[in-house]
């Protein structure tokens, strides 16, 4: 069975660590159903379910270690791999960065799971795809979409008393929209913990009106311009910022973090002073799990404050070399906003480009985080506050760095999830002025 | 079928667990004993059955066992080795015309049974929906059949010190040769796949991968500058013995500038290069943006024609099915009906194939249970067919899927993945340092970079790992912050030359995504190196406070 209870998961966790003669055992034991339903050419393409879970045994002999995954956890199966991952440990030269596993922790849950979204039916994901196609059908567009359910468990122990279970749930669907013709298309995400917030049929109202408002983009030249970047947009561009704040790559001189001659910027104003970004397994909307990968309690940490970068992550080998506490990996990312709406946002521009979601992110310079992209699926042309036309996609090669100190006004924070974002996130609409676009890009 | 029951079949039970730990790959070793074929073919039998008895028209299961194991490195240390093992059964099915899937890690008769059932339940439910049926090209089944990457040496059978040692010595290598630091990774793969189908297949692979890429990083204090070069060795479908360098199988890139690899992969002696490598490019001269003659290299052309060609041409994307994640596609199916569509120059031939000895994609059947083959996609420049399965054929009037259909995983519904697509060499013959001799302002591209491509595949931008400024027919010396950026016609209509079968080698992909939910594929693309006229150049370099 894929979904355990708290007895059935330690029974597990236990059972490992009991098992393991090294001189240290971490377990982390995740499990529960995926379901989802794909729809595409205004018909379902896809759908199914599936149950799983997976073990991971960590083992070492002093330095040296091994891990091991599987998903047979029958007594013998358990043996096996508690016994694979001690022979891999033994094989294995010593590490001499080894750390040993987390000492025991105590871990405050975090609202994590939602029986709506664990009791999900096959009915209820067909009714969502309804819900989008049904209005796409009407309007004569197609709609092409993806709805994604996931509830389970993660129990997660070690040989010094680690233990910490918690079950999570979350929904997560997104919507293109096109015509048939296929001159205009949009989009729309929508992440939720609790399926009886997600409403297909509303979010799908907002990729219909975009499809249909980008029909007959028009041409604007490549250059810089002032944005406005829908939080899913801006999503993606911060998450590459986030990469950038490994403390030892910084010490290292290998990350825009790294002081000439030696060391790390950390403390230093990089943005403007509006900026700020932390990370909190508690936050209201966006909860996750109050441990890290390693077993590490998790808490609030403010990474970015008043535009300086306060925060860099510490492993916890560069922690001890640096004489510095070592904080858990933060698991999502809240930037604070303002009051105003994206309608406010685009009345109080004089002129610029609303862009509803970037694609294809890549890392040019990681010296400057230069990063590439396009714009996709609703890119306008906005003119003393109102929308004006559709204009063609533009890349852009552009660094979240500079992107963050070009800022102009930041509106109300959404959650984000999914493609482009590592974590979950907390992301404003952000005005941005001066932004770099490339080239144009004849796609639709 | 209980489970002791499956472990009695399968050989792994309790009594074979204390497996000699020295001189022995252990784990490894325990993961070669294979699942029974006999046992897979009851399950298999099982949901067939199930499914039928529930309704479904077609039903095809996939037992899958997936073995891999990862060696990190950093410099001198090995971080961590991690075997991973995932088993499993998906089941899909067409029912009312609709598809349903439904995966277990359960393996007994009544789970994957079960697993049928509901993949039956959701078809049912989804059908409503439908506003077309699913309409499956024939299969002829091909009965109980077998197929295995042709690897002379198992992965499963080298000890994991000798691979240490191997990224260890390679580590060493870059970081003697002026690497500031250097991380390497072993990424092995064995995937044990069963497939059988109520079209009376029954086919069990036996499927295995190798990569080897590494990272060296060259700083700078004074500067603050830093640069990397990555490996230039391609992941591979074959077996350990792909590291076992010869040097006959050693190319010299155009003017000698470094060495490259064919058929087998001199890790230490790139590693060297790349240490030396990454510490020229802090020095090198950042490029002056504007038009250049490209001169580009298989270890770089591999991308480009992974993204311009291999993904444009999946007729799920030209269809639609991919519109709200992966994209769509400029090459329209009226492009190719026209029969006239120049998707490049006239000696512009581009093929797809799964057969390709040593690749990524090669394999005996595709995961719908179809013979792999060889098909054109490109002839002299024209677009003349696409990449399709079993339920899209008919929409282009053949009778036959083309057999790339792929799920990564057990629990992945199959879908159309990319076969490995390549660019043919050159009819006439001409070496890389011929291409260069003729070039008057160009630039020579070593090994791939970052790359981006928009939804439908016209704008691209890519970077590389290697560039070299060629002026009036030589290599004049190193630059940096080079990328270039074209449209995918306009781009492979410019292709103005290439070179013989001498030159022709494959590069790959190890992590192909696409798909919702996500999945990955490993494809291999092979070229010769190949020059093109006139391609915008821009300078990347930028400063930041």
């Amino acid at each position: 069975m894929s979904m355990m209870t708290e007895a059935e998961a330690k029974r597990i966790c236990d059972k490992v660590l009991s098992l393991a003669k090294a001189d240290q055992c971490e377990v982390q034991l995740t499990g529960g159903r995926t379901g989802n339903i794909r729809f595409a050419r205004n018909t379902v393409s896809t759908s199914g379910i599936v149950d799983d879970i997976q073990l991971v045994v960590a083992v070492a002999y002093g330095k040296r270690q091994g891990t091991v995954t599987t998903n047979e956890l029958d007594d013998a199966g358990l043996e096996r791999a508690v016994r694979r991952a001690e022979e891999l440990a033994k094989l294995a030269p010593e590490n001499p960065e080894f750390m040993p596993a987390v000492a025991k922790q105590t871990y405050k849950p975090s609202n994590t799971f939602y029986e709506s979204t664990a009791n999900i039916t096959a009915e209820q994901r067909a009714q969502a795809a309804a819900d989008s196609l049904d209005p796409s059908r009407k309007n004569g567009l197609v709609a092409a979409g993806f709805l994604q359910d996931n509830a389970g468990f993660i129990a997660q122990a070690n040989s010094n008393g680690v233990y910490g279970f918690q079950r999570q749930s979350g929904v997560d669907f997104t919507c293109t929209v096109r015509t048939e013709d296929g001159r205009g298309s949009g989009w729309v995400s929508k992440n939720v913990d609790d399926f009886s917030k997600m409403s297909t049929s509303l979010a799908s109202e907002i990729a219909i009106a975009k499809a249909k408002q980008s029909v007959d983009a028009k041409a604007l030249e490549p250059g810089r311009y002032t944005v406005i970047l829908e939080p899913a947009a801006a999503a993606g561009i911060i998450n590459f910022l986030v990469f950038g704040l490994d403390a030892r790559q910084a010490d290292e001189g290998r990350s825009f973090m790294s002081k000439k001659g030696g060391g790390n910027r950390i403390g230093e104003k990089f943005f403007d002073e509006r900026v700020n970004l932390y990370s909190d397994p508690w936050h209201p909307d966006v909860p996750v799990l109050p441990w890290d990968g390693e077993g590490t309690a998790r808490g609030r940490v403010d990474v970015v404050k008043n535009g300086v970068v306060n925060y860099l992550q510490y492993s916890r080998y560069w922690a001890k070399e640096k004489g510095v506490e070592a904080k858990a990996q933060p698991g999502n990312l809240i930037m604070e906003g303002g009051k105003a709406s994206l309608e406010d946002m685009i009345k109080s521009t004089k002129k610029g480009i609303l862009v509803t979601r970037t694609w294809y992110l890549r890392m040019v310079d990681p010296q400057s985080v230069l990063i590439t992209g396009l714009t996709r699926d609703g890119t306008f042309y906005v003119e003393n506050g109102r929308i004006m036309y559709p204009v063609k996609n533009f890349r852009f090669n552009e660094s979240p760095v500079t992107m963050l100190n070009n800022l102009e006004e930041l509106g109300k924070t959404e959650r984000i999830a999914g493609d482009e974002a590592a974590v979950i996130m907390m992301i404003p609409p952000m005005k941005i002025r001066d932004f770099n676009f490339t080239s144009l890009s004849d796609a639709v | 079928m209980e489970r002791r029951d499956f472990l009695k079949i399968t050989g792994i039970g309790v009594g074979t667990m204390m497996v000699p730990v020295m001189g022995r790959a252990i784990a490894a070793e325990e993961l070669q004993a294979p699942m029974a074929v006999a046992f897979k073919k009851e399950l298999a039998d099982a949901a067939l059955n199930a499914a039928t008895k529930a309704g479904a028209s077609y039903c095809d299961v996939r037992i899958g066992r997936y073995l891999q194991q990862f060696i990190t490195t950093r410099d001198l240390n090995v971080e961590n080795v991690v075997n991973t093992e995932s088993l499993g059964a998906g089941v899909r099915v067409i029912a009312n015309g609709c598809y349903g899937f439904a995966a277990t890690n359960l393996l007994t008769k009544d789970a994957v049974a079960a697993a049928a059932q509901q993949a039956v339940a959701i078809a049912k439910a989804n059908a409503r929906l439908l506003s077309e049926p699913v309409r499956l090209a024939a299969v002829k089944g091909v009965g109980e059949v077998s197929w295995k990457t042709p690897i002379k040496k198992d992965w499963r059978n080298v000890p994991i010190k000798e691979k240490a040692d191997l990224l260890i010595a390679a580590n060493k290598a870059g970081l003697d040769a002026g690497a500031s630091f250097m991380q390497s990774v072993m990424f092995q793969v064995n995937q044990q796949k069963y497939f059988a189908s109520t079209d009376g297949s029954y086919i069990d692979q036996d499927v295995h991968r190798l990569w080897v890429p590494f990272f060296a990083t060259a700083v700078d204090q004074a500067s603050g500058k830093f640069r990397t070069r990555q490996s230039l060795g391609a992941p591979v479908g074959r077996g350990y013995e792909w590291l076992d360098a010869r040097p006959e199988d050693k190319i010299q890139a155009a003017g000698g500038v470094t060495t490259l690899y064919k058929n087998s992969y001199d890790i230490i002696e790139d590693a060297r290069a790349a240490g030396k490598q990454a510490k020229a490019k802090i020095n090198a001269k950042s490029v002056e943006a504007g038009k250049y003659d490209l001169v580009l290299s298989p270890e770089h052309m591999y991308l480009t024609t992974h993204e311009s060609v291999g993904h444009p041409l999946e007729l799920d994307r030209v269809l639609g099915y991919e519109a709200n994640y992966a994209g769509t596609s400029f090459a329209t199916m009226d492009k190719w009906q026209s029969k006239k569509f120049q998707y490049g120059s006239k000696i512009v031939n581009l093929y797809a194939d799964k057969i390709e000895p040593g690749s990524l994609g090669a394999v005996g059947y595709d995961d719908e249970g179809v013979t792999c083959k060889r098909w054109d996609l490109v002839k002299d420049g024209i677009l003349v067919n696409y990449e399709a399965i079993r339920d899209q054929v008919h929409m282009l009037g053949e009778k036959e899927s083309h057999g790339c259909c792929y799920a990564d995983s057990w629990s992945s519904v199959q879908f159309q993945r990319m076969p490995n697509v390549s660019l043919a060499a050159g009819k006439a013959k001409l070496t890389p340092d011929e291409m260069v001799a003729d070039v008057k302002k160009g630039i020579y591209i070593v090994g791939a970079g970052s790359f981006s491509i928009d939804q439908q595949r016209y704008n691209f931008q890519f970077g590389g790992q290697l560039f070299y400024e060629i002026k009036d027919g030589k290599i004049a010396g190193e630059l940096e912050d080079v990328a270039y950026q074209a449209n995918t016609q306009d781009f492979w209509n410019a292709c103005t030359a290439i070179c013989d079968d001498r030159d022709w080698r494959m590069g790959g992909s190890f992590f192909d995504g696409k798909g919702q939910p996500g999945q990955i594929s490993a494809v291999s693309h092979g070229a010769a190196t190949a020059r093109f006229n006139g391609i915008n150049v821009i300078n990347t370099a930028r400063k930041i406070g």
